[in-house]
């Protein structure tokens, strides 16, 4: 009996090395294993035998099955490598096929840099200070000191808006600056304060308009941040230090500024404010038209009339303001020749950013 | 202003190199937006600050040529030749000028002509280059119907000065043969651009007071002493000034026994090159001495004032103008006048428009003998309002506009006889009639170095600031440490009190050099630091809808009613809304402020939509409402989103695509208001303008509507030229949404319990919106029930007619325990019930 066990044992063993895939490690192991099986039919037939051999071929059995149930693991663990090892020899894709898109939104080129510049302003502790569009003659030049037939008002030609009741030297008009807001903030934050008014530390930003054909240099409505910081100890030095600082975050740590004597009637001091081109290092380009100097922004120290209009005396308060174009900034970083790109929302120029 | 710097050099020495003082200029407020080289040679470093063009004349290749006789072409009637010595030797020169016809054939001349010449191999401007004005040639030996020609007397478009090409260069008869010619009359023109505070800058005087101001250089004031040898003015003409306001100065001077003739060559070629076209020596007077030292002048001829004054003399009256009254300017256009215009009249009537132009009758002429010329001041308010009136700019108005100085009126006029007496050769009336009714004073400023150091930040003493001060003429006493400071008498720009402050700094601040003054960083103490919630939230909305694949776009804020019209179906809201108008659109499209935002993201898709198979898009911008009632003008901020097109991107992987509909955009609007933590919000079903009746809805938050949303209307899109597939839109208001936001929302805490997960089909009739029923399983399942979500909608026959089955997987979970089956079952029998009793649900059976 135990003869026939090891020879059925060696058998099994010598199949099994023939096998070459699950499915005939299956069947085997239903064949030699399973319940019909010749060394289960030993099992069974355990009953029959004598006291004496019982033990014995029971023993044997047992570790006939044991032996066989091991080969099998053994075996199904080697075939799995096979399989993978074939897999991995035979299966290749073109990686490079062009990836599953998703579809991602984005934002306007204009949004993403006044992002930056309040960003920048904020850690300044500049707060941000928005007001209405549509003003009126006194808010938009009269209190910030340009009387009505100024010269300078030739520099902002105004939409007008229509009006029922005779306005006479007040007209309604869309705001050619951010600047009104300048008075709207001064004005708020003096009748807030009416005694010794903490100082002021915003940046203004929005759509103005302006009265221009439209070209690729031009547009009727343009966004501008304005700025403006308000106190008793406020100087022209402060205002040299607090701009080049936001030049170099915004343009990069070499940016180099240059303050240049200007004019605009609601500060006086009058400055505007070049950056050494970030583009060609100021050896000249195209950009800078050859001038290693791009202009980013007028600023000046805020003039007495202004101050007064908004509620500070002069005498005692000084301070600064500033302006610049989201969008020339937007247009000198990216060699953006046409600044009708901006409005005409081709999806084309949107989706580049 | 175009300033040639030879001429600049007449009162200011210039040691810098042309470049140098354009920087120099720049910084200080004089932005030299050009240099144009006539002659002179150019820079030779790479990088130009400022932006250069322009011509060398080659020293040894141009220079002045004497013709000495011109004769005829043997074969060509339209050319001469030129016997011309070049200070080396005589030369044969073709040319075809017209000038030089007149002396053909005359024999040899008795006072040879001066001509620019250029010599074989010259550079040259190709004046017959149609295509490139900028064009070079350089001169070669060549045949020219039969004559060899090598060299070329030249006309000033050749040599870059103007356009002239008709005739040749005629230099005055002074010009020294031989002399290379950019040696004798070569230039370089700085074109300035000249802010309004600057306007005393406006003349080559005033740029010269700030290169020596700025370069420590001396200023030679030109000596305004005419030689006046004729009979004293007095009683040849008087004045009468109505409103001393509106002109505070008049000044009169008067020559006689002019000679009309043109002026010498090269006071034509300094007006040329300052922008002003020569006329005659007497008007090129008036003009040369504006240009110089910045005084408008007007010539009159004088016999035609005596002859309208029936021979007795001349009275010069200033008055307004009577509305309608009418004059013939100079150009001979006739003008109807306004009641803010000034007129100089005589008693006849109006002779000219104040500052602006002079009248077409009293003009000199070539035949005029006897001019009496007119200097004066007047108020800028009138002057702008005139020539904005008349759509008249002129140099003199530009000027007067600005503000003239009134001492200036007296000195342009004595400044101007001298050069018509030295150019026409007449004889200058002894004296002036002046009338000067008040006086300007100018103005006082006491400033300190404390003031300085306060708005400037930079530490002066008395003595450095009075001797800045005193670079530009400011007269400057110090008492105490104070400075008295008086303003020079030709500066209107300096304020009193603390504006006069402001004014000083600003010019110590420019001449001590912006580049000067150190930085520093702000020392004042932080303000509040309150933020910008409404902008915040703008920007919060701008990064979730973007991450939600939308693209951000931002349309014109101007538009016109047509335009708006095309998103109101016909038959819905007939009337048109009143609008925000402008005055003075700038075109047929951009008549109105918008107050439809849909209409402006709608002219955006319609741009689109042939270049893109998915558009989804939003604008977060204002809608302007004209007053209503009590309520002024509203700009009110608007979220506009929009969604044309397939809901995938074309892609190799995805060959079938579906186009974005209704609950596509609802999904993101849900989205965005549950990133908004915005609660309770509720969807009714609404008719909405614009939009399909059956495809739209108001969106609600705790009772307050935040906007609508739908598919626009399918006669829209007719009206846009879009394709016929869904468009959904929605407005929502932002400042609702700003006032919906919860920042301080709740957070649940996670069950370690296992849940209890079971679908619940339910029939109900078509009519019943899916919303309420799902709010009523909610209300009803109470804190157990954890997660309600529809998985299917289905309408078939074994329903019957008018049914729809929603059927919704709930998820139960309690806080503590686990549930068992017959708990579950109990909240489950409540829910069915209360829907059977509220809403007439059914089971459905499976």
């Amino acid at each position: 009996m135990q003869d026939k066990l090891e020879k059925l044992k060696q058998e099994a063993m010598d199949a099994l090395d023939q096998i070459k895939d699950q499915d005939g490690l299956d069947k085997w192991h239903s064949h030699y294993l399973g319940r019909n099986s010749a060394v289960m039919d030993v099992f069974k037939k355990l009953g029959t035998l004598s006291k004496e051999e019982k033990p014995l071929v029971g023993k044997a059995a047992n570790e006939v099955k044991v032996a066989l149930e091991a080969a099998s693991q053994e075996k199904e663990i080697l075939l799995k490598a096979q399989r993978i090892n074939e897999s991995l020899a035979s299966e290749r894709i073109d990686v490079t096929l062009p990836g599953r898109r998703t579809v991602s939104g984005n934002l306007h080129p204009t949004s993403r840099t006044l992002r930056e510049i309040y960003r920048i302003f904020g850690d300044m502790g500049f707060q941000i200070y928005r007001s209405r569009e549509v003003e009126n003659d006194l808010m938009n030049f009269q209190l910030l000191n340009f009387p009505p037939h100024h010269p300078a008002r030739d520099m902002q030609d105004t939409f007008f808006i229509k009006s029922e009741e005779d306005r006479e030297e007040n007209p309604l008009m869309l705001r050619t600056h951010t600047s009104p807001g300048q008075i709207h903030a001064m004005q708020e934050h003096t009748n807030k304060y009416p005694d010794d008014p903490p100082p002021i530390r915003i940046i203004l930003p929005g759509m103005c308009y302006r009265y221009e054909q439209i070209t690729s240099r031009s547009e009727v409505q343009f966004n501008q941040v304005e700025g403006l910081a308000v106190g008793k100890s406020i100087t022209f030095q402060d205002l040299k230090g607090t701009l080049s600082n936001f030049a170099r975050r915004m343009f990069g740590q070499n940016a180099k500024t240059r303050f240049r004597a200007s004019h605009f009637p609601f500060t006086e001091p009058s400055a505007e404010m070049d950056v050494g081109c970030f583009l060609c290092g100021g050896k000249g380009c195209s950009v800078c038209k050859g001038a290693g100097w791009l202009e980013i922004l007028g600023c000046g120290m805020v003039h007495p009339t202004v101050l007064k209009n908004g509620g500070f005396d002069p005498e005692v308060y000084s301070g600064f303001a500033f302006g610049m174009g989201p969008e020339r900034i937007t247009m000198m970083r990216h060699h953006i020749e046409d600044i009708r790109y901006f409005w005409a929302n081709d999806l084309r120029f949107l989706e580049q950013f | 202003m175009k300033v040639p710097i030879s001429w600049l050099k007449e009162y200011v020495d210039i040691t810098l190199p042309i470049e140098e003082l354009a920087h120099k200029l720049t910084l200080a407020g004089l932005e030299v937006e050009e240099i144009r080289y006539v002659g002179l040679p150019l820079p030779e470093n790479d990088k130009q600050e400022t932006k250069i063009s322009g011509i060398v004349w080659g020293a040894d290749d141009i220079v002045v040529g004497e013709v000495r006789e011109v004769m005829p072409h043997p074969n060509a009637d339209r050319l001469v030749l030129c016997r011309l010595d070049d200070g080396r030797e005589e030369h044969t020169v073709l040319t075809g000028a017209t000038n030089l016809f007149s002396y053909k054939g005359k024999g040899a001349l008795d006072t040879p002509l001066k001509v620019a010449y250029a010599r074989e191999g010259a550079t040259i401007i190709d004046a017959y280059n149609e295509d490139d004005p900028e064009a070079r040639t350089t001169l070669k030996r060549k045949k020219i119907r039969g004559v060899e020609s090598y060299s070329m007397a030249c006309s000033e478009r050749e040599l870059g000065i103007s356009d002239e090409h008709e005739g040749i260069i005629l230099l005055d008869p002074d010009a020294p043969t031989g002399m290379p010619l950019a040696e004798y009359m070569g230039d370089a023109v700085l074109d300035i651009a000249i802010t309004p505070n600057i306007a005393r800058t406006a003349s080559i005087l005033g740029v010269a007071r700030e290169v020596a101001a700025i370069t420590g250089a001396e200023l030679r004031v030109p000596d305004l002493e005419p030689v006046m040898e004729g009979d004293p003015i007095k009683g040849k003409a008087t004045i009468e000034i109505t409103n001393p306001e509106d002109n505070p100065r008049f000044v009169l001077g008067l020559i006689e026994n002019v000679k009309i003739q043109p002026s010498p060559y090269l006071v034509q070629l300094r007006l040329k090159l300052a922008g002003v076209r020569p006329i005659d020596a007497l008007v090129d007077a008036t003009n040369y001495t504006m240009l110089e030292i910045g005084e408008p002048l007007h010539a009159f001829d004088y016999d035609v004032l005596v002859k309208r004054a029936a021979g007795r003399k001349p009275k010069i009256i200033t008055r307004r103008a009577e509305g309608g009254e009418t004059l013939i300017t100079l150009d001979d256009v006739e003008r109807i006048l306004d009641d803010f215009t000034v007129l100089v009249t005589d008693e006849a009537g109006p002779l000219s428009l104040a500052g602006v132009m002079g009248g077409a009758e009293s003009e000199v002429t070539p035949d005029t003998v006897n001019v009496l010329l007119e200097g004066a001041s007047w108020n800028y308010v009138n002057i702008r309002r005139t020539v904005s009136a008349q759509g008249l700019p002129s140099e003199a108005a530009y000027r007067f506009e600005r503000g003239v100085h009134p001492e200036l009126a007296a000195k342009g006029v004595l400044r101007c006889l001298e050069w018509m007496r030295i150019w026409t050769g007449g004889t200058v009336a002894k004296g002036l009639v002046d009338e000067y009714p008040h006086p300007f004073e100018d103005v006082i400023v006491e400033l300190t170095p404390e003031d300085v150091k306060r708005w400037l930040g930079i530490s002066l003493s008395a003595s450095q600031i009075a001797e800045l001060l005193k670079r530009l003429g400011f007269s400057v006493n110090i008492k105490q440490n104070r400075l008295i400071v008086g303003t020079p008498p030709h500066r209107l720009d300096i304020g009193e009190g603390m504006v006069g402050k402001a004014d000083l700094m600003e010019e110590v601040a420019r001449i001590y050099g912006y580049d000067q003054i150190p930085e520093s960083y702000l020392a004042e103490s932080l303000p509040e630091q309150v933020g910008n919630r409404e902008l915040e939230l703008e920007e919060k909305i701008r990064d979730t809808l973007a991450g939600l694949g939308l693209q951000e776009i931002v349309t014109y804020r101007m538009t016109s009613p047509a335009q708006e019209r095309k998103v109101r179906p016909p038959g819905e809201d007939l009337q048109e809304p009143a609008y925000l108008e402008l005055q003075n659109p700038i075109s047929a499209e951009k008549t109105v402020m918008r107050r439809d935002l849909l209409a402006s993201m709608l002219e955006v898709v319609e741009k689109n939509f042939r270049n893109r198979d998915r558009i989804a898009l939003y604008e977060i911008g204002p809608v302007f409402i004209p007053p209503e009632g009590s309520d002024g003008i509203q700009e009110i901020i608007t979220l506009g989103i929009c969604l044309s097109g397939n809901r995938n991107l074309p892609s190799w992987q995805i060959s079938e695509h579906e186009v974005m509909g209704f609950y596509d955009l609802k999904g993101m609007v849900e989205e965005l208001l549950s990133d908004l933590h915005i609660p309770d919000v509720k969807y009714f079903p609404e008719s909405i303008p614009g939009f399909h009746p059956g495809k739209s809805t108001r969106i609600e938050s705790d009772g307050r509507t935040l906007g609508f949303m739908g598919d626009v209307h399918p006669q829209v899109l007719i009206n846009y030229g879009l394709p016929d597939r869904p468009l959904p839109a929605a407005l929502l208001d932002v400042a609702s949404l700003l006032e919906g936001v919860n920042e301080l929302y709740d957070v649940n805490p996670i069950f370690e319990q296992p849940p209890v997960l079971e679908d619940l089909a339910l029939v109900v009739d078509e009519e019943i919106p899916a919303g309420e029923v799902e709010s009523l399983v909610r209300q009803t399942g109470g804190n157990i029930l954890r997660d309600v979500r529809l998985f299917d909608v289905y309408r078939g026959e074994q329903l019957g007619e008018g049914k729809k089955s929603l059927a919704y997987s709930l998820v139960y979970q309690h806080p503590d325990k686990t549930l068992t089956d017959k708990e579950v079952l109990a909240i489950r029998n409540k829910i069915v019930k209360r829907l059977e009793k509220e809403v007439g649900a059914q089971l459905r059976s499976w």
